[in-house]
């Protein structure tokens, strides 16, 4: 199958029964995609010769790991070249699923926790520690904002 | 391809692994993260029925031996790539058996988490039977019966039918 329909139903139903207290819930649901991400960046780079830099695993996270859980690349990398990278997907599959228009803007939250965590999980698991936070400037695209922290 | 399609139930199994890892932290008893994994999974049934009509156009199932059978050799197919086998009960009337040789779900499990000996850990495939079911007007229990996971030699998912089910054919004008 070209898509994902069970893994997409589990995180619809996730984002609605985690997040029915709203602040605890955003939280939990961050830290169910952190271990996701952990798992799926563990087991998609079993096989990939080391990266480069930094720089070389965001595109892996563009890439190969976008691709994996959303059935497209990011559309948009970009970076101040000290630590902050800015993902930009204009077609977020996680929001494909909600309506268009600016009343879901608000419950946009709920529906990219699971994705922040994913990719701070997979950035941990590849030793780098980070801050991810998103906004949906118009939907259904996404920015996520990575600041790899200092060691 | 299938690689994307392998791809896409390895994300699933390990989305599903956090959830129940976060579950087991948040909920004290095993009971209650069984439950929760239950009513979770009633609720994907509900709508993965859309999804599973949309893709399969099956034509509609006249008995409860027909729909269990497509439950396992097509639903179950689809969504987690096996094939359950189906038997049905001797003394129970309306009761199915589905045995899983395989569960992807477990894959990456090799044994219950310390201290939960009554975890159902794939709980919410009956949630999601049960949903689904009801979606096209069967009401039925869904519950394992036997969890390799538990100990079992197999695991076994019971579904049983609570309504009788219309014999359409006597109602059929000749």
């Amino acid at each position: 199958m070209a898509d994902s329909p069970l893994f997409q139903a589990l995180h619809m139903e996730m984002a609605h029964a985690l997040c029915e207290e709203q602040e605890k819930g955003l939280s939990v649901l961050e830290g169910v995609g952190f271990r996701v991400g952990q798992g799926l960046s563990e087991r998609l780079t079993k096989e990939m010769p080391s990266f480069k830099d930094e720089l070389d695993v965001l595109k892996f996270l563009c890439k190969d790991l976008w691709v994996t859980v959303f059935k497209k690349q990011v559309d948009n990398l970009r970076t101040n070249h000290q630590g902050t990278y800015m993902l930009q997907d204009n077609q977020f599959l996680l929001l494909t699923q909600l309506s268009n228009g600016k009343q879901y803007v608000e419950e946009a939250p709920k529906f990219l926790a699971f994705t922040c965590g994913l990719v701070r999980g997979a950035l941990s698991n590849l030793g780098f520690d980070s801050t991810v936070t998103a906004e949906v400037p118009v939907m259904p695209s996404c920015k996520f904002q990575v600041v790899i922290q200092k060691s | 391809s299938i690689r994307n399609g392998i791809r896409s139930r390895e994300l699933f199994v390990l989305t599903y692994g956090a959830l129940v890892a976060q579950l087991c932290k948040d909920y004290e008893k095993d009971e209650d993260v069984n439950k929760y994994l239950d009513r979770m999974g009633y609720d994907i049934g509900i709508r993965l029925v859309e999804d599973f009509l949309a893709r399969s156009a099956v034509k509609k199932c006249r008995s409860y031996s027909e729909t269990v059978d497509m439950i396992a050799q097509v639903a179950f197919k689809m969504y987690l790539g096996i094939t359950p086998s189906v038997s049905r009960s001797n003394t129970t009337e309306n009761e199915f058996f589905l045995i899983l040789e395989n569960n992807p779900l477990v894959d990456f499990v090799e044994e219950l988490p310390a201290g939960r000996t009554s975890l159902c850990y794939c709980n919410i495939l009956c949630g999601v039977i049960r949903g689904a079911l009801e979606m096209v007007h069967l009401a039925a229990e869904v519950n394992f019966i036997q969890d390799r996971l538990k100990g079992d030699d197999f695991t076994e998912i019971g579904i049983t039918f609570l309504k009788k089910l219309e014999d359409k054919k006597h109602k059929r004008n000749k």
